[in-house]
């Protein structure tokens, strides 16, 4: 029973970690951006290659699956993604979905299209047991979590703390006035795409174990991002961790409880959510 | 009839080159039996393209998971012909029938919030049925595919044959029946008031065009037209399998109608041929990678305007020039 909870948590940290970067953009550019799970995918297949060609530690991979498809995310967002902002969603929907069409075919086309594993370092596979085995905690999941709340922690004190994180949640809330106060927000937002794909990056590479790895990877957790953002609301960051954590522990106590009815109570759960509250669980109410 | 009515009247009426382009596709089966399968195949993606125009072009609601209604339909014709009864006209009418109840029941999922919550409740609706009919695999056959569906003669006298000239006949004029329904009703004031509500939701409230009962009953018919075509492709393929609830499927629709243009009931018929030409021309190329060209396709498409793209004489104009 803890132990369902305990992964499900670590599983909830993952998919908050992995979405949280397609919750600004999408608040903040109002831009439905189906290809986020592309970067968190080459974040991922860079560790793994990383690990394999180059025998490159684990952890010393990490930081270079963040940085990579930053760069990418920046790269693709002053070229394409600008364009976008201001088309029908229609076309952005059709924009990335093609992004994520080329992202799976190349993939396949480089890397094959068998699922990669990735091995973990010795110190990371040991597993703890409390309380006569009541509560399992494998040190990787351990790990993941720490990490997680790490990088959670420090987002919340970035948006809330500094300069940049008041000038984005300026942007946020209305662009054109942040615009009229001097606020870059094109810079803004370049930023923010970056950190938030270089996230989804690290996202994958630490995933990589957990959710699996192979090149349909964006568009088997594509849904599972939106599910995050549009059920956790994009107004604040709290939300999609929220919304994260209740994902990933339905999904683990679903998948163990009923295994039959697997990924179908968390679509069903879904929908009855967003009729419900087609604004998301935890937003301010509707704009 | 007065001038302003036959002017009003003219988009509704038939052209010559209507007529010829049916004409010329009842021909083709004859002309070419070898490649029959490849036509009755784009007669019913044809069929499926119109019915997501009803949402997409005509009523402005974008969705992923119109597949989950062309899956539902098909799965519903297979297990009528395994079943009950392998007559296909009868199995159509019972794929109409489950789809139309499917739809209805879904037009409940749309009516409110953004884009976003649509494109996420179709998405999902299409993601559940795959999952049962994943999971119910005493019904279905799982992952497998349903086998064994063995089709009766259509009308009781035209049998299917190996090279599929019957079923290209027989999804021709089915896809043919339903063009010129929808045309009819599209025409209409009721069509007059979709393209209102796609436009401007709040005026065409404040003018008393009621929005729900319009969506509603638009995706419900909607969803029994893919229903219909669902139920021709495994009538014609004498199967069923998961990928017929795909999201590759909602997508590739999508493309299609774009390609040909929304709102417009050719748009879809001419997106549904150019785009299954493409498909066999590059996948006979590159039949693994073929999907990274599709990709490219939709980044350039968005990238140079949707609208622009269609008519290639726009290419070299400046922007905001007439």
């Amino acid at each position: 029973m803890l132990t369902i909870l305990f992964d499900g948590i670590a599983y909830g940290m993952l998919l908050f970690i992995l979405a949280v970067g397609l919750a600004v953009t999408m608040g903040l550019m109002n831009f439905i951006n189906l290809a986020h799970g592309a970067f968190a995918m080459a974040g991922g297949y860079i560790t793994v290659l990383l690990m394999q060609h180059a025998s490159v530690p684990f952890l010393a991979c990490l930081p270079i699956a963040f940085i990579v498809p930053a760069l990418l995310g920046a790269l693709l967002e002053k070229t394409l993604y600008r364009r976008m902002y201001s088309k029908p969603h229609l076309d952005q929907v059709l924009f990335s979905i093609g992004l994520t069409f080329m992202a799976v075919a190349s993939i396949d086309y480089f890397v094959g299209s068998s699922p990669q594993i990735i091995q973990l370092p010795e110190y990371l596979k040991g597993r703890t047991e409390l309380w006569d085995g009541a509560l399992g905690m494998g040190h990787y999941r351990l790990c993941i979590i720490a990490v997680c709340a790490l990088l959670t922690v420090l987002l919340q004190s970035v948006l809330s703390q500094t300069r940049f994180g008041s000038r984005l949640r300026a942007s946020v809330d209305d662009q054109r006035v942040a615009a009229g106060l001097g606020i870059d927000v094109n810079v803004v937002f370049l930023v923010t795409f970056a950190v938030g794909s270089g996230l989804a990056g690290l996202g994958g590479a630490m995933g990589a174990e957990v959710l699996g790895l192979d090149p349909i990877f964006p568009l088997k957790f594509m849904i599972y991002f939106l599910i995050v953002v549009a059920v956790g609301g994009t107004s604040s960051i709290t939300g999609p961790l929220l919304a994260a954590l209740l994902l990933g522990i339905a999904d683990v106590a679903g998948k163990y409880y009923i295994p039959k009815l697997g990924a179908f109570i968390v679509y069903s759960l879904m929908i009855v959510v967003l009729i419900w509250r087609p604004q998301g669980l935890f937003s301010r109410g509707s704009k | 009839m007065s001038a302003i009515q036959t002017s009003i009247m003219a988009p509704s009426r038939f052209k010559s080159w209507e007529l010829m382009v049916w004409v010329v596709a009842f021909v083709m089966p004859f002309l070419m039996p070898n490649y029959s399968l490849l036509i009755s195949e784009i007669a019913i993606t044809a069929l499926f393209a119109l019915s997501l125009d009803l949402v997409l072009g005509y009523t402005g609601i974008v969705s992923l998971g119109h597949a989950a209604f062309f899956g539902m339909g098909a799965y519903a014709a297979a297990l009528f012909a395994k079943h009950v009864n392998p007559d296909p006209s009868f199995g159509l009418v019972i794929a109409l029938a489950v789809t139309t109840a499917l739809g209805a029941f879904c037009s409940l999922t749309i009516m409110r919030g953004s884009d976003l919550t649509r494109l996420m409740v179709t998405l999902g609706m299409a993601l559940i049925l795959q999952e049962l009919a994943n999971k119910l695999d005493w019904l279905t056959g799982g992952a497998d595919g349903l086998q064994g569906v063995m089709m009766g003669p259509v009308l009781g006298r035209f049998e299917f044959d190996l090279y599929g000239q019957t079923a290209a006949w027989y999804a021709i004029t089915v896809a043919l029946l339903f063009f010129i329904l929808m045309r009819r009703w599209l025409s209409s004031s009721f069509g007059a008031n979709l393209q209102a509500i796609r436009d401007n939701r709040l005026r065409a409230m404040s003018i008393g065009i009621h929005v729900h009962s319009h969506l509603a009953i638009v995706y419900t018919v909607a969803a029994a037209v893919a229903g219909v075509a669902g139920g021709l492709h495994a009538q014609t393929t004498g199967f069923a399998s998961l990928d017929v609830f795909s999201f590759d499927r909602s997508a590739d629709l999508m493309l299609m109608l774009v390609i040909g243009g929304t709102g417009w009931l050719w748009g879809g018929i001419a997106g549904a041929v150019v785009f299954k030409f493409l498909h066999s021309v590059i996948s006979a190329i590159t039949p693994q990678y073929w999907t990274f060209w599709i990709g490219l396709f939709l980044v350039v498409l968005v990238s140079v305007g949707r609208e622009k793209f269609i008519r290639p004489l726009t290419w070299f104009k400046k922007e905001g020039a007439p």
